[in-house]
């Protein structure tokens, strides 16, 4: 049962600015009133990190996973999310086989 | 009372019994990618129990590397974690009568699964600290036990790579994306910030490409609105 402390300390860094994210509606409730483009930008947040994340992979790594990327993306718009991730890696494991 | 309390708060399990099953797998999976990082079981249930955001442990995963870039894993964090604040503002609607030790626990382990059942239930009824604490409670044991489970059989199954398990979190955030899409805006949000990251990643390397394509993402989104919407 080991912790490493750098380890530690991007934990509790990670758990320090994800508590305040979910309380902080609790005290902007009533001041802030996000519209127009700012909202678009609030929204548009989790997706563009989520993508930014895994763009080395789908776009930088070699075509079986780009590949891999496009069937997944394919399947997400009508599949249930446990099933896209069996079809992406099913797809990854077969593409990565041939290349 | 007693019984009212016993019965807000079975129906507030009752109501995350289906997205704790779907939690099980992604749990697992979630602790295995972080097991073949290096993380320790021990490490695992930490970050479970202490950050408790599904989104953003895969992606600190996937970032993580030794030395650990405890900045760029914050950064991260914060920006995938930022949707919490829409989130809790409209949620702090139906919380008013909590006391304030009952609110800060609560939403201490919302997050978007608990979130959406706790709006539902108060579109049709007042919320309760007991519906919501005990759903809350019950979502958060269910990851911390599958995700430090996943992370001490993970170190038995070995190289991810061999079963194509490091595209597992590739092919989740696929998924996740298109669960966010939002018509044509967001084509420009995810062009803009898929190609900015691999471009940074093959030319400063990581861990830039995360805030790069993240910021260019945002901004495309901004620039893609309409800047004069009629206030709601």
């Amino acid at each position: 049962m080991s912790v490493d402390p750098t380890v530690l300390a991007a934990i509790l860094g990670m758990a320090a600015v994800t508590y305040l994210t979910r309380i902080s509606g609790l005290f902007l409730a009533g001041r802030l009133r996000l519209q127009g483009r700012m909202k678009a930008a609030f929204d548009a947040a989790p997706p563009a990190v989520l993508t930014a994340v895994i763009a080395p992979m789908v776009l930088a790594t070699g075509w079986p996973e780009t590949a891999a990327a496009m069937i997944a993306a394919l399947a997400a718009t009508r599949l249930p999310l446990l099933a896209t991730i069996l079809v992406g890696v099913v797809a990854v494991v077969a593409l990565r086989a041939i290349g | 009372m007693t019984r009212d309390l016993r019965r807000d708060a079975l129906d507030g399990i009752r109501d995350i019994l289906p997205p704790a099953i779907a939690a099980i797998p992604i749990g697992l999976l979630c602790g295995a990618l972080g097991a073949a990082k290096g993380l320790s079981p021990a490490e695992m249930a930490l970050m479970c129990a202490l950050v408790f955001a599904g989104g953003a442990q895969f992606a600190a995963i996937d970032l993580w590397s030794y030395p650990v870039p405890v900045a760029t894993l914050v950064v991260s964090t914060l920006l995938i974690n930022s949707r919490h604040i829409l989130m809790s503002l409209s949620l702090a609607r139906r919380s008013g009568h909590f006391t304030w030790a009952q609110r800060l626990l609560g939403y201490a382990v919302m997050a978007d699964e608990n979130w959406a059942m706790a709006e539902r239930r108060a579109a049709g009824r007042e919320l309760t600290p007991a519906y919501f604490l005990a759903m809350g409670g019950f979502f958060w044991l269910n990851w911390l036990v599958w995700g430090t489970l996943g992370a001490v059989v993970g170190a038995a199954i070995g190289d991810p790579a061999r079963i194509g398990a490091d595209f597992a979190f590739t092919a989740l955030f696929i998924g996740l994306v298109v669960g966010f899409w939002r018509g044509h805006r967001s084509t420009f949000t995810i062009a803009a910030s898929l190609v900015t990251a691999a471009l940074v990643y093959c030319f400063a390397g990581p861990p830039w490409h995360v805030a790069a394509g993240a910021l260019a993402g945002i901004a495309a989104a901004w620039l893609a609105a309409e800047p004069e919407e009629v206030p709601a």
